[in-house]
């Protein structure tokens, strides 16, 4: 077995260590070693995009990235974005627009759009189906997921900036 | 899927990297974006004993021109070159590119010198460069040298790197006035590989006369495809609509696919075929004649 190393990251606002194997995926890292299981194992093939989290501002997919590589970085997973028990307004907008069955998806539809409309506060409908082109919805048809999104956006531009 | 065991190295510039290496030889690869490694890794295709990750190595993400060059660190994300100003008002035949390779996350991470190192061909870079006419730089043991892109490509998943070089820039002739480029892909979902796709520059002379022609082929062959016949063919000619005819037939039949469960090999030729009139069209649009 390969020689251990010691990860760092601070996740949703949290300082988190732990030694760990390199090969250790960062999703197994969020989900096993973190217990912060609101990060999904869909394809395991960095297709389907369920595993999408924010590391140091950008998505990615965390089955392709070792956490050994994020060591020092700033995470964030679908468990951050609540605050003072308060759902985002992207959560608040999946669930009033039915952009979720099954809801498999949610968490990396969630982190993708929620880095979307930090680069782009008011995208048109194109730009949020490219935005979440990497993320794959077997249940929604994706129409309730741009509107949970067109929704957030809305809110958000009412003055709940977060 | 779990990768098989191995060291994880951290060099903190391009030399120790280098000697990491020279040290380890084949039982070593370079994680760089990772979006094709780590794939390969998991489904255990590739299992190096040791990974040397540069992604902390400064100096090795930049866009600019200089010295005649649009000059791309090897380390430069997708998502950074897709942004690029510069890329935006004078490259649009790479912002074409960027945009298609696999998908927003995966941009993130991934690195046009990793989807050149990586020699596959099907990956989008290679077609574009070869179109452009471009540069590689490996850096190794005895510094730097300059590898012109038609001589990079050797097989599937080989290339003209030695094991103890690294791709540290890819250098673009900035092209001359009355230029365009254009790059089509035809992809059965975002983020698959291409079925095929076509990569196409234009150069033409004040009087509207095809000066230069880099024409470059995505996934239909064992490497990227120089399609040396189509470009002979278009210099000191019009891009009329026979000509792009011609000289789309003779991509075609440059192209080598094979049959799998993207199509047949009849239909990936026709899809040259009908990708470069596209490509050479818009080439000719983006050029302004």
């Amino acid at each position: 077995m390969a020689k251990k190393q010691t990860v760092h990251v601070k996740i949703n606002g949290r300082e988190r260590q732990a030694d760990v194997e390199p090969r250790l995926l960062l999703v197994h890292f969020i989900r096993e070693v973190l217990g912060l299981t609101g990060t999904h194992v869909g394809c395991d093939t960095s297709n389907c995009g369920a595993c999408t989290v924010v590391l140091d501002g950008k998505t990615v997919k965390s089955c392709t990235v070792f956490a050994v590589q994020a060591d020092g970085a700033e995470l964030l997973t679908v468990e951050g974005l609540l605050q003072d028990g308060k759902l985002h307004p992207l959560q608040e907008g999946f669930k009033q627009e039915h952009g979720l069955q099954c809801g498999f998806c949610t968490p990396g539809m969630l982190m993708s759009t929620y880095a979307l409309l930090k680069k782009n506060s008011q995208p048109s409908e194109e730009e949020i189906r490219w935005g979440i082109s990497g993320n794959l919805c077997r249940c929604t048809g994706y129409q309730n997921i741009v509107k949970a999104v067109q929704y957030a956006a809305g809110k958000l531009a009412e003055g709940g900036a977060r | 899927m779990i990768p098989a065991s191995f060291e994880y190295l951290r060099p903190k510039t391009v030399s120790e990297a280098i000697g990491l290496l020279q040290q380890h030889g084949d039982d070593a690869k370079i994680l760089s974006g990772g979006q094709s490694l780590i794939p390969m890794m998991k489904l255990r295709l590739a299992r190096p004993g040791y990974l040397i990750d540069i992604n902390r190595v400064p100096g090795l993400s930049y866009v600019k021109e200089e010295g005649g060059y649009l000059k791309i660190g090897g380390l430069t994300r997708e998502a950074e070159l897709e942004g690029s100003p510069v890329v935006h008002s004078k490259y649009p035949i790479i912002v074409d590119t960027a945009h298609v390779i696999a998908d927003p996350q995966v941009r993130n991470l991934a690195t046009v010198g990793g989807n050149l190192a990586h020699g596959d061909p099907a990956n989008d870079h290679p077609a574009t460069m070869l179109a452009l006419g471009a540069q590689v730089v490996a850096t190794g043991p005895k510094g730097e040298r300059v590898i012109p892109i038609e001589n990079f490509f050797l097989s599937i998943f080989s290339t003209a790197l030695q094991p103890d070089e690294i791709l540290t820039e890819i250098r673009i002739p900035i092209p001359p006035p009355r230029s365009g480029g254009a790059y089509f892909k035809l992809e059965r979902k975002v983020g698959d590989f291409a079925t095929a796709a076509v990569a196409a520059q234009i150069t033409f002379d004040d009087q509207g006369v095809c000066q230069e022609a880099g024409i470059g082929l995505t996934n239909v062959g064992p490497t990227p495809i120089k399609a040396r016949k189509a470009e002979e063919f278009l210099r000191g000619k019009r891009l009329d609509e026979a000509n792009i005819k011609q000289a789309a037939q003779l991509a075609a039949e440059e192209s080598e696919p094979s049959a799998d469960l993207r199509g047949p090999v009849e239909y990936k030729k026709g899809l040259v075929k009908e990708l470069a009139k596209r490509a050479l069209t818009r080439a000719r649009e983006r050029a302004g004649k």
